[in-house]
């Protein structure tokens, strides 16, 4: 195991280092039956070629739009799906043929409100995942006790889970993916339902699974909360993965400076299209805001944009403009929805 | 040490479970008593005493049966239904070892069915059950309960793959009464449907308590009955490993 210094410069480890996370080439297909008197098979290809690796003890982000693959990545590396071609391999193990020891040395969370049994407290739900964990029984009390702590139910886990909020059960499924002292931790879109102070805490929770030195791999649609906790991120798009590296990287690919926001009022499709050909213009992106839309304009390294593209606008009416900094949501609305790739 | 601790955990949690859910609580009270209503009431019109007992222990095992094969059947596809099916296969604990202390929580609710059907009997209907030997009589019950339990067992991996399977358990419940010879003597099917009858390991848990019921031995029955169980148990087992595998081959964990 490497020694790991605090803070999220961790990210690059030598190439000797088992990786704890490594997809090499994954695919997934997915067959599906329509109709019930002509049958027709379909064939969705969910994951196509996809290959990263996580160092040990870095949080890594897999970002992308609904449908993009993300959730059927995690169920092969958590030996949920058999992949359809090339491999994948946690802590040096292969999650096809070596399934047991990577499911013991795993922690899986998913978001939502399933996955619970609603009969049970939530005391019993998590001592019966830890004798399916094989938690020692001496240590069981202890770390329950202190897995509740941790996710703030301490007190409630005697009621029945059925009577529970959308983010008691989320907090309680953090616990239960906990219990076994998990070496990699796969998050997925963990943060669904939370109200925003629950958020932060998980947020909190999440940063300290990473300070403990464990690995994560987290999903997540909010991309402020990707920004704050991940190391690096890889961005996928229909099964592909179309941008990988830290936060600050993937922001550099939008705009090396700044970015041009322009209110408008009824803007035309012809007239983004002219905007988008403007030299020094790497990306416009419509935001609609009620009545107005805003006009996010990404420009290349040096390149100043404003007059051409306000000069572009002349027949539009335009509201307020401003310059801000790149956010990571710039970035990944750029990525996703850019043609071609 | 580990292990035992792991069952009978599990045990006492899935138990409760099954205690708490009203659906099976409906099934396992009054579903047995309203059978064994009916088909004393059918045979009372006879007046045979010794008709009556038949019908008396025919409907005891009748109510775990009942009680049993559609909950037991049914068990992977509410697991599916409540998104725990792949949090429990993605343990590390082998998913029969994760089905079995369920399997024995609902031979429990099944053993239940049977005392109270025969409580019911009594008080209702005044019989007696005329056991010779005792001890003999309730082991074949437990070899009924645990039997039928392991048959639901089989039935409901299955449906770890094959999403419908558990619709077989439904189906097969009334089939069943007549196949096992509850309320019907065997003697009255089709030569056609016996071998039927003869891998359904309660038809000959039921030989065995009437056996004991009249001082016979019961001991042939309850050996064939054994084998008959631990055949379900040997190959739910097998295909829980094959089907797993096709299951995440196919991607049917988490469909509901
Ligand atoms: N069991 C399945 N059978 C058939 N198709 C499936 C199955 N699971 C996923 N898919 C398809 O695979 C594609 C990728 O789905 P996936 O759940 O991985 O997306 P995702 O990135 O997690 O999206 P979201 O952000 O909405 O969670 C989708 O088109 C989906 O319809
Ligand atoms: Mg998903």
């Amino acid at each position: 195991m490497p020694s790991r210094d605090p803070g999220r410069t961790v990210a690059r480890v030598p190439l000797t280092d088992t990786p704890a996370v490594q997809a090499r080439d994954l695919r997934r297909t997915f067959r599906s039956r329509s109709g019930i008197w002509r049958q027709t098979r379909s064939e969705v290809e969910a994951v196509k070629g996809v290959s990263f690796e996580i160092a040990p003890g870095e949080l890594f982000g897999l970002l992308g739009p609904n449908g993009a693959g993300k959730t059927t990545t995690i169920k092969m590396l958590i030996t949920l799906l058999i992949p359809t071609s090339g491999s994948a391999s946690v802590l040096g193990r292969d999650v096809v043929t070596d399934v047991r020891e990577v499911r013991s040395r795993i922690g899986y969370v998913f978001g939502g409100d399933r996955g619970l049994y609603e009969r049970l407290t939530g005391l019993d739900n998590l001592r019966y995942f830890s004798e399916l964990y094989g938690v020692p029984p001496r240590e069981q009390r202890a770390r329950i006790g202190s897995l509740l702590e941790l996710v703030g139910l301490t007190g409630r886990e005697g009621e029945k889970v059925e009577g529970y909020s959308r983010g008691m059960r989320q907090r309680l499924h953090i616990a239960r993916g906990l219990l076994h002292d998990p070496d990699v931790f796969f998050l997925d879109e963990p943060s669904i339902g939370i109200d925003p102070v629950g958020a932060r805490e998980l947020r909190a929770t999440i940063a300290g699974l990473r300070d403990q030195g464990k690995t994560v791999l987290l999903t997540t649609h909010y991309m402020f909360e990707a920004d704050e906790l991940c190391d690096r991120i890889a961005v996928i798009r229909s099964g592909e993965i179309v941008a990988e590296g830290t936060p600050d990287e993937l922001k550099e690919l939008v705009s090396a400076g700044r970015v041009l926001e322009v209110e408008t009022y009824g803007v035309h499709d012809h007239v983004l299209d002219r905007l988008r050909v403007v030299p020094g213009v790497r990306s416009v992106v419509v935001e609609e805001r009620g009545q107005l839309q805003v006009l996010v304009v990404a420009s290349e390294p040096g390149a100043e944009v404003t007059q051409p593209v306000l000069g572009g606008l002349d027949e539009t009416r335009v509201g307020r403009v401003s310059h801000r900094d790149p956010t990571l949501e710039d970035a990944y609305v750029e990525l996703v929805t850019r043609t071609g790739a | 040490m580990i292990r035992l601790r792991q069952l009978a955990v599990c045990y006492w949690l899935q138990l409760k479970i099954l205690l708490f859910s009203p659906f099976e609580g409906f099934l396992a009270v009054v579903f047995p008593l309203m059978f064994a209503t009916a088909a004393m009431l059918v045979y009372e019109v006879g007046g045979d005493p010794e008709a009556i007992l038949y019908a008396a222990i025919g409907a005891a095992a009748m109510g775990i049966w009942t009680s049993q094969t559609v909950s037991a059947s049914t068990l992977v596809q509410r697991e599916r239904w409540a998104g725990t099916l792949e949090l429990v296969v993605a343990a590390p604990t082998r998913f029969s070892l994760v089905l079995l202390p369920i399997t024995f929580a609902m031979a429990t609710i099944g053993l239940y069915s049977v005392v109270a059907t025969i409580l019911w009997n009594w008080w209702l209907f005044d019989v007696r059950l005329q056991v010779e030997n005792w001890p003999l009589f309730v082991l074949s019950i437990l070899m009924a309960t645990v039997t039928i339990a392991l048959f639901g067992f089989l039935l409901s991996v299955t449906a770890v793959r094959y999403r419908t399977s558990w619709a077989l358990g439904a189906a097969l419940e009334y089939p069943g009464w007549l196949l096992c010879g509850f309320v019907v003597p065997l003697d009255l099917l089709p030569a056609a449907v016996l071998p039927l009858s003869w891998i359904l390991a309660p038809t000959w848990a039921v030989e065995g308590m009437r056996a004991s019921a009249a001082g016979e031995s019961p001991w042939l029955d309850l050996a064939i009955c054994g084998l008959v169980g631990l055949g379900y148990a040997a190959l739910a087992a097998y295909l829980g490993v094959r089907l797993i595998d096709s299951a995440r081959r196919d991607a049917t964990l988490a469909l509901t």
